[in-house]
């Protein structure tokens, strides 16, 4: 028992446990969704914060200790971000084809999607830092928490909101698209990519190839569209 | 390989020095990604260059937030008092959004191209 005391007290000093842990919850929660054929309300993410946030209740370590381990994959958020230049930039030929649909579509999405979660929030009593943190939950995970980050919300609570609203769009989607019998896949891919980012786009991509390449335009855009009007929106909502 | 992470790494630190010299409330990554993408434009070939890399990257995006989704045991009781209005306010608004966004893709579609599908 004293060994076993003595190897807690080393690993839970070091990186090295809550990485190789964060790691492994995520590997258990991309199995699950594989195993559920890929079902968009199986999220990865979900299951392993949950796996996580257990196993630092049981072990009583607080936040701040999990995050020296974990900050090496928070760490790759910046360049990751960088990186979606270049699926931006593969489907360079679709924002030339339909270019005013697009930027039109992009800014009337994206409004309404930052508009109406705060005002259905505030209408139900949410209070200041949760509808901040409400605000760029439509933008890909690495902006909405680099635009939360700089609006004054919390990035942890955007980072949940971010996720859910993927899942949400993910599963309503398509039902809600053919009850406005919109049969162009490019809009029904475009509209899912704002609103929805990545696990919209994953989405998408099942349901049809073209509706995913403008489902990943329209998350790229809309990333960069949330990080501009993103802070003037927070402003002209919450000037204080 | 290491090439093209110190072109992700140095977009990314061009972004962060031009977001907090010119004190900017956007992102440094995300100037860096617009940067990118301008080079890219330009340049094709950079992005032909960086593709392995960046595609590696993206594989596992969601991977990336897990640390940042973890946090949010530091919010449980939020959730506890406002997750029906929580709830309701990201199924609202995702509706609003993907509506608002398909409809107005078909409309401004059929003004451009002038004629009905």
């Amino acid at each position: 028992m004293t060994e076993f005391a003595e190897i807690w007290t080393y690993l839970s000093a070091d990186p090295l446990l809550w990485l190789t842990l964060t790691l492994a919850a995520y590997g258990i929660g991309d199995a699950l969704f594989h195993a559920s054929g890929r079902r968009p309300y199986i999220n990865p993410v979900l299951i392993a914060v949950a796996l996580l946030a257990v196993l630092l209740r049981i072990t009583g370590t607080s936040y701040g200790t999990y995050f020296e381990g974990a900050q090496f994959v928070h760490f790759i958020l910046g360049p990751a971000t960088v990186a979606l230049a270049v699926p931006l930039h593969a489907n360079l030929h679709h924002i030339r084809q339909t270019a005013i649909p697009l930027i039109g579509a992009l800014i009337a999405g994206s409004l309404a999607a930052m508009i109406s979660a705060v005002a259905i929030g505030a209408a139900l009593g949410l209070d200041q830092a949760t509808l901040l943190a409400l605000i760029p939950k439509s933008a890909t995970a690495p902006v909405a928490l680099g635009v939360s980050e700089a609006i004054g919300g919390s990035p942890s609570l955007t980072a949940v909101f971010v996720i859910t609203t993927g899942i949400t769009g993910a599963i309503i989607a398509t039902p809600l698209l053919n009850l406005l019998r919109i049969k162009d896949w490019r809009a029904r891919g475009f509209a899912v990519g704002v609103t929805s980012h990545g696990i919209g786009t994953a989405r998408a991509f099942q349901v049809n190839e073209t509706a995913g390449a403008f489902s990943g335009v329209g998350m790229g855009l809309n990333a960069l569209l949330t990080a501009l009007i993103a802070p003037l929106i927070a402003n002209l909502l919450f000037a204080g | 390989m290491i090439i093209n992470l110190v072109i992700l790494l140095g977009f990314q630190l061009l972004g962060e020095v031009t977001s907090r010299g010119l004190n900017l409330s956007l992102p440094g990554p995300v100037i860096g990604m617009a940067a990118l993408f301008a080079v890219c434009v330009i340049w094709p070939r950079v992005a032909t260059h960086i593709a392995p890399t960046t595609t590696v990257l993206l594989a596992h995006l969601s991977l990336l937030f897990v640390p940042a989704g973890v946090g949010v045991v530091g919010h449980l009781d939020t959730f506890g008092a406002d997750g029906p209005a929580l709830g309701l306010a990201i199924i609202g608004s995702t509706i609003a959004a993907i509506s608002i966004g398909a409809l107005t893709f078909v409309g401004l579609m059929r003004l451009t191209s002038g004629h009905d599908d």
